[in-house]
């Protein structure tokens, strides 16, 4: 079943004069369940392509389909709905919000999904194990190593069970041990849920975890193989 | 919504003294424009009372060509039979008190110094004569017999070097165009607090008056206090007579009328003035939240948080930081004019018009639906002018927001 549907995508950034063409024609489709890695060199394209199909951003020309839902005309709030329910999110500066517990935020988009007090605490502590953080529980991102945050991050973008994860970079600001860690807990969770990730990465500790690589180049897919 | 308040509060304890000091210059407002509320009810009460217990009463009846400028006293300008007149009035329901007063123009002489003052005959047991008899400082107040004796105003005392039982030479302008004098003997000082007035005006009890300055029998005015002001209009149609005029506290206070009137609007354009400064220290520090918490609200519009709900938010910040600074504004607002209230603040001798009196001090009065008034307008306002930050934040892209950020 296809997560993602992308069809001759381009994304032209305007700075005054000056047009950068992100991306040049992009087709591609995501199945569910599976745990790819975007690679290619800076300026190739991976954020670009990965903020259109997370919904962040919207195409220049092309379409874009998302759980069979087009959303290349969708408004800020219907985007907003359309990511709340389907997509979850690890950046990679942890992106926490300081003034909340591990606790709150992984619970903040169960909050916004209005679920009930009793399914968010469950929920929430569900994920807080998966993630290995129970002990942290309330403590706040300056209290957490980068390690730790990003397990909370992952714990937060799964909390509303989504279809796909989108990780932009998610070990760049990672020592080994840890981020090899959070690519074990991500591998883990993608096999005991079928739930889809999609990385932007350089690092070959993420790649070797993936079971698809999808290689850009100039806004191009180079080369696309699975493994 | 009890979430977005906690983080609301977290927020604003992320830069705390920012937040205090905003809190404060809010609080500030708040219990300044709370003082000058108070202040301007005091000054209004305090002119009011003063100007129709010593100077125009309720209603007043005179000669329908009198001329209260001229303090003349020939008789074409004056009431005849006035004891008769007043006891007429008197006898109406709505009436507390009526009773004749004798204008004419002195001078005062003591030695080398001489002053011109107002002489006012009065029937001395009336009861309109509560704020000189209940401020007499030394001596007693006249009786209707007495034939050399004067009450005269503190400062004028003072200025004079003169206490009860001295002697003080008084001339007059008399009714035929000439004038007369002769000596009284003070006995009694009094102060109504208001300096300007107590300077310049002698009591002499009426029929001494009358017969000093030739009015015989006459009076400048019959005098009339009513139960309750506001039948000014009523009475006045009721006691109409040919050869008189009868004229209402509003037609003799037009200018305090319409100060009265216009205070309200006055209050309301400072209130604006002031709130308007203080919401711009609000909306400066919202805004200075929103550009450096960029990257935070490009992450919760990613994690699905819709534009009305950032608004919220940042509605929630402008309404603890309004709660706690208006809260503690107002304490200090009413302590300060409860302070006031009871002490007051002196301004000592304003000068004064036929039209109003001003004491020589003025004490504060806050009226619960003023502090209401003033707490709800700013409350308002400063959540109003923290919509433009909260909807620049949530209009944010999130793309932007996040590469902004990085």
């Amino acid at each position: 079943m296809e997560v993602a549907k992308l069809t001759d995508v381009t994304r032209i950034y305007r700075i005054g004069e000056v047009e950068t063409r992100a991306l040049n024609g992009i087709t591609m489709t995501i199945e569910s369940g599976e745990f790819t890695s975007l690679v290619g060199p800076s300026g190739s394209g991976k954020t670009t392509l990965l903020q259109l199909i997370g919904c962040l951003d919207r195409p220049t020309s092309g379409q874009v389909v998302i759980n069979g839902k087009e959303t290349t005309n969708l408004n800020r709030n219907q985007r907003a709905d359309l990511r709340k329910g389907t997509i979850g999110f690890v950046f990679q500066f942890f992106a926490l919000i300081p003034t909340l517990t591990a606790y709150e935020n992984v619970e903040m988009p169960l909050l916004l999904n209005g679920k009930s007090p009793s399914e968010r605490r469950k929920r929430v502590m569900e994920l807080l194990e998966a993630v290995d953080i129970t002990n942290h529980a309330h403590h706040r991102p300056d209290q957490l190593s980068g390690g730790q945050q990003q397990r909370v991050a992952v714990a937060r973008a799964l909390s509303t069970n989504p279809k796909m994860i989108l990780a932009d970079e998610p070990t760049a600001n990672l020592d080994t041990e840890n981020g090899e860690q959070v690519m074990e807990i991500m591998k883990k969770l993608n096999k005991e849920t079928g739930t889809t990730f999609v990385f932007a990465t350089h690092d070959p500790r993420v790649i070797k975890h993936a079971t698809r690589v999808v290689t850009l180049h100039d806004g191009l897919i180079e080369k696309d193989s699975k493994q | 919504m009890m979430n977005y308040f906690k983080m609301a509060y977290r927020n604003l304890g992320r830069h705390r003294r920012r937040s205090i000091l905003s809190g404060l210059a809010l609080a500030l407002g708040t219990a300044l424009l709370m003082f000058i509320a108070a202040f301007f009810e005091g000054e209004m009460r305090s002119s009011m009372e003063a100007t129709l217990r010593l100077n125009s009463g309720h209603l007043q009846v005179q000669d329908a060509d009198y001329d209260p400028d001229k303090l003349s006293v020939a008789w074409e300008y004056l009431i005849e039979n006035p004891q008769q007149v007043a006891a007429q009035i008197e006898a109406l329901d709505e009436v507390q008190a009526a009773t004749p007063r004798l204008f004419a123009s002195g001078i005062v002489s003591v030695a080398d110094e001489s002053i011109g003052v107002q002489i006012m005959g009065i029937v001395p047991d009336s009861e309109a004569n509560a704020p000189y008899t209940e401020g007499l400082v030394s001596g007693e107040f006249l009786s209707a017999d007495d034939r050399e004796g004067i009450v005269i105003g503190l400062p004028l005392a003072e200025s004079l070097g003169l206490k009860v039982g001295d002697q003080l030479n008084l001339l007059v302008n008399t009714s035929d165009g000439s004038v007369d004098e002769q000596l009284f003997t003070v006995r009694g000082i009094f102060t109504t607090g208001t300096t300007a007035y107590d300077k310049g005006i002698v009591f002499l009890p009426l029929a001494k008056s009358q017969a000093f300055s030739g009015a015989e029998n006459h009076a400048s005015m019959i005098f009339i206090l009513l139960k309750d002001r506001e039948q000014a209009e009523a009475v006045a149609a009721a006691i109409q007579g040919p050869g008189y005029q009868v004229k209402t506290w509003t037609e003799l206070n037009e200018l305090l009328v319409l100060v009265n009137d216009f205070s309200d609007a006055y209050l309301s354009i400072i209130n604006l003035i002031i709130l308007g400064v203080t919401a711009t220290v609000i909306v400066n520090t919202l805004l200075m939240s929103v550009f450096e918490r960029t990257r935070e609200i490009g992450i919760l519009s990613a994690i699905g948080m819709k534009g009305r709900q950032v608004i919220t938010l940042f509605l929630a910040e402008a309404s603890l930081l309004a709660l706690g600074g208006i809260t503690f504004g107002s304490l200090a607002g009413w302590a300060i004019s409860a302070y006031y209230g009871k002490v007051g603040i002196y301004f000592g001798d304003f000068g004064m018009s036929n039209d109003f009196i001003l004491q020589d001090r003025i004490y504060t009065i806050l009226t619960p639906d003023a502090a209401l008034n003033l707490i709800v307008t700013a409350f308002i306002i400063t959540v109003l002018s923290s919509l433009y930050p909260a909807r620049m934040a949530s209009r944010m892209e999130p793309v932007e927001a996040l590469h902004k950020a990085q």
